[in-house]
């Protein structure tokens, strides 16, 4: 009797603690009043050492002038990192939101809609500001973006007696040119094996995953883009870079192994580091039969919902976000800036990079709403059958798993 | 009085007086730490599988609302795309599991036998060896083999000079039973195959046995973990004593008589321990998932373990994460208590084998044998 008495205080001593520690409020800084001596932490998802100085030697700049400071921290792993920050009741101040998991903070309410409150809120470029909208409110900055282009190996295009002329421009050519550059050791075109790439081909036939309030996934258009790509990969033109044993696009480009590749600006520095000796320029995309399409990526500077240093953090980003600051990320990891006259800038001071900030006039964002992510995840794993699989077969699991998601998102 | 407080010694003075009391003093800091660490995170665990918790803040604040199963349905019985991952899952470390434990008992135990030979030369230098692979990160492993196993891998130039053309293992989604039917010309399933079934996977699905790439990682499995095996196996067969190997001897048993009739027998507590522990560490198998990316190859490397990770930190539905570990839990507590009362049942024969054996080296008789 008595021991069990004993045990059950125990017992519920312990939870006692437990459940306490479980649901203390947020701490942090005193109600925003205070402007200064703020400790803020900042969470990345670093493309590399270059980003992530440049990014605290920004974030420096800021605290020396405003009197706090900001610690950066590069994520190993920035999805599982957020999410255990939020479920510990302990998010960073502002974080890198991905494009693709934006819509689901958004939905769970997580992040606060604060862009609108910007002062430079209307100088972002529309599509970037629809990307981050949710439900009608701009929720956060676009950090930079970047679109998909056409890499090609100069040594390699010179070699097979390619010209400028050669450059494709739509489909056929582009089919042609891959064929003429697959030599014994080398694969004309490569890409990663994943929505994110093969989806450009989809839209540029035509097709949309998402019209108006219906999910589209397994239309004709989608399956001709699917089509058009098993015919470079029976051609023997198209390989992906698993097949290439390679991580991804960059590193099948830089190894030689692939003569063009579908990646974004981040190419540039990642050939800098990696195969400095690698001559390439980049182009638009060649357009399909419904004309051009690519895709933007961004991800946007996120802020938890309730945050206490909201009026810090928002004048952090606005700093962050200023064309001046974007254009040091340029210089420092390639990205294009997030604002219409940044973006232009751009253009000008990186000649090189034309042809990404060219693709913002037709680009594309990659479909994310809340729950797709794991639809696209699927998406990917069918993907791998594509060289031997009906394109129809690929997409009707897509289909089926996006009209299941979108119920839920909006039922 | 007297009679009366005889069987109680507690409840009355005398020298045992306060015993209980400062009995639980002392177990109390290790309650606390069970309570803190175990009872209470479980507790949480099984509430967050029945809520529809997001993953934000506390999963006891005002808003998280009770579900009910719902978590569990969404990945056992409604179609759909989380059940459909779920069976796929489960259907990979099925295959693993059935590869996995037995292989590495068999090989930790051979491996034990081996470097327990007296006339072995070297035993310290292969004990060491073997047992290294256990000592060494599992993602240290994991990357190294990811460099042997790559298409142009080592693995590949060593069965390419025997004229094989080796797969690219860590992509290759390929079943090895549908391989093997493949060979026999059967590509497609038969129709009563064809329909998803159990957990939304169709029996084709179901039969098509680990993937090249499981297969890699279950190689893997092996490597690293027979070493701990081998250590447990060791220190069992050392208890053995050599009067007991002398007894087989003089009865005229030769080694492969002896390894089965003797010395399995005798390790049967050692076998039920190792069988055990290989089981539930296959089951919960996680790291080496989540290196080379879950994802990958055709979702078969993928497992319950890393689902319940994906779908709590990615897809922040932190209840089915929560659900897919309960289920996973309770199933390893059958499938151990299963395990165990196949062993147990065996007792009484095994006594007498032993019994025997004990009673014949303790009557150093030279007469009767073991049958």
């Amino acid at each position: 009797m008595r021991t069990s008495q004993w045990s059950a205080l125990g017992l519920a001593g312990a939870l006692a603690v437990t459940l306490t520690a479980c649901s203390a409020g947020s701490e942090g800084g005193e109600g925003g009043a205070v402007e200064e001596g703020l400790e803020l932490t900042m969470l990345i998802g670093s493309s590399g050492e270059a980003e992530t100085t440049a990014v605290q030697a920004a974030a420096d700049a800021w605290g020396e002038e405003t009197g706090n400071t900001v610690e950066v921290i590069a994520a190993n792993d920035l999805v599982q990192q957020l999410g255990q920050g939020f479920s510990g009741n302990n998010p960073p101040d502002i974080f890198y939101m991905p494009w693709d998991q934006f819509q689901t903070y958004a939905a769970q309410g997580f992040i606060e809609p604060y862009a609108s409150e910007l002062e430079n809120a209307g100088d972002f470029l529309p599509a970037l500001a629809e990307q981050f909208s949710y439900d009608g409110d701009f929720y956060c900055a676009p950090k930079d973006f970047s679109t998909l282009g056409l890499q090609i190996n100069l040594d390699a295009w010179e070699a097979a007696g390619l010209t400028d002329a050669d450059i494709p421009t739509d489909w056929d050519q582009l089919a042609s040119v891959a064929q003429t550059l697959t030599t014994g050791d080398q694969v004309g075109l490569s890409m990663g094996r994943e929505y994110a790439r093969v989806g450009v081909f989809m839209n540029q036939a035509g097709g949309e995953i998402v019209d108006g309030d219906e999910i589209t996934a397994n239309s004709e258009e989608n399956q001709a883009g699917l089509e058009y790509l098993q015919g470079l990969i029976d051609a023997g033109s198209l390989k992906f870079p698993q097949e290439l044993e390679a991580g991804w696009g960059g590193e099948a480009f830089g190894l030689g192994k692939a003569a063009m590749v579908i990646e974004g600006p981040w190419i540039n520095g990642a050939m800098a580091n990696d195969f400095p000796d690698r001559r390439f320029i980049s182009v638009e995309l060649p357009a399909g039969p419904a004309g051009p399409s690519t895709y933007a990526f961004s991800n946007c500077w996120g802020m938890p919902v309730g945050s206490e240093t909201k009026d810090a953090t928002m004048d952090l980003i606005e700093f962050l976000t200023s064309d001046e600051q974007q254009l040091a990320f340029s210089e420092a990891f390639g990205v294009i800036p997030s604002t219409e006259s940044g973006a232009a800038a751009y253009a000008e001071q990186f000649p090189d990079n034309s042809a990404f900030v060219a693709g913002v006039e037709y680009a594309e964002s990659p479909v994310a709403f809340q729950g797709a992510a794991a639809a696209f995840a699927d998406f990917n794993t069918q993907l791998e059958s594509i060289g031997s699989a009906e394109p129809a077969s690929i997409l009707d699991p897509l289909q089926a798993n996006l009209e299941a998601a979108y119920a839920e998102a909006n039922g | 009085m007297a009679v009366n407080a005889a069987p109680r010694p507690r409840r009355g003075g005398g020298i045992r007086r306060g015993e209980a009391r400062a009995g639980w003093l002392f177990v109390t800091p290790a309650v606390l730490i069970t309570a803190v660490f175990l009872v209470i995170p479980i507790a949480l665990a099984l509430w967050v599988s029945m809520s529809d918790w997001n993953g934000f803040q506390s999963p006891l604040n005002p808003r998280v609302n009770f579900v009910g199963l719902e978590n569990y349905a969404a990945i056992t019985v409604e179609d759909g795309l989380d059940q459909r991952n779920f069976g796929t899952a489960v259907r990979n470390n099925l295959y693993y599991v059935l590869l996995v434990v037995p292989l590495q008992t068999i090989i930790s135990l051979l491996l034990a036998v081996q470097v327990n030979r007296a006339a072995l030369r070297g035993r310290g230098f292969f004990r060491t060896a073997f047992y290294f692979p256990s000592v060494t990160s599992t993602v240290a492993i994991v990357v190294v083999f990811q460099f042997l196993f790559t298409a142009s891998g080592a693995v590949n130039a060593a069965i390419g000079a025997l004229g094989i053309s080796g797969p690219d293992w860590f992509n290759d989604s390929t079943g090895l039973i549908h391989g093997l039917l493949s060979a026999f010309g059967i590509t497609q399933p038969p129709a009563a195959l064809a329909e998803p079934g159990f957990l939304g996977i169709s029996g084709w699905e179901w039969i098509a046995g680990p993937s090249v790439a499981m297969t890699s990682l279950i190689i893997l499995a092996i490597f690293t973990t027979s070493g701990t095996f081998m250590l447990l196996f060791l220190a069992a067969l050392q208890s053995i004593g050599s009067e007991i190997d002398e007894a087989t001897l003089m009865d005229g048993a030769g080694p492969f008589r002896k390894f089965f009739s003797v010395t399995v027998p005798m390790l049967r507590p050692t076998l039920f321990t190792v069988l055990t522990l290989g089981l539930i560490g296959s089951w919960q198998v996680f790291d080496q998932i989540y290196v080379i990316g879950g994802g990958s190859a055709g979702g078969t490397i993928s497992t319950p373990a890393f689902l319940a990770y994906r779908s709590s930190f990615v897809d922040l539905q932190w209840g089915q994460g929560a659900a897919i570990a309960f289920i996973l839990f309770l199933f390893i507590i059958l499938l151990t208590l299963v395990q165990r009362w196949v062993l147990t049942e065996r007792t009484p024969r095994k006594r007498n084998r032993v019994a025997a054996t004990e009673k014949i080296a303790a009557n150093d008789s030279t007469s009767g044998g073991l049958r």
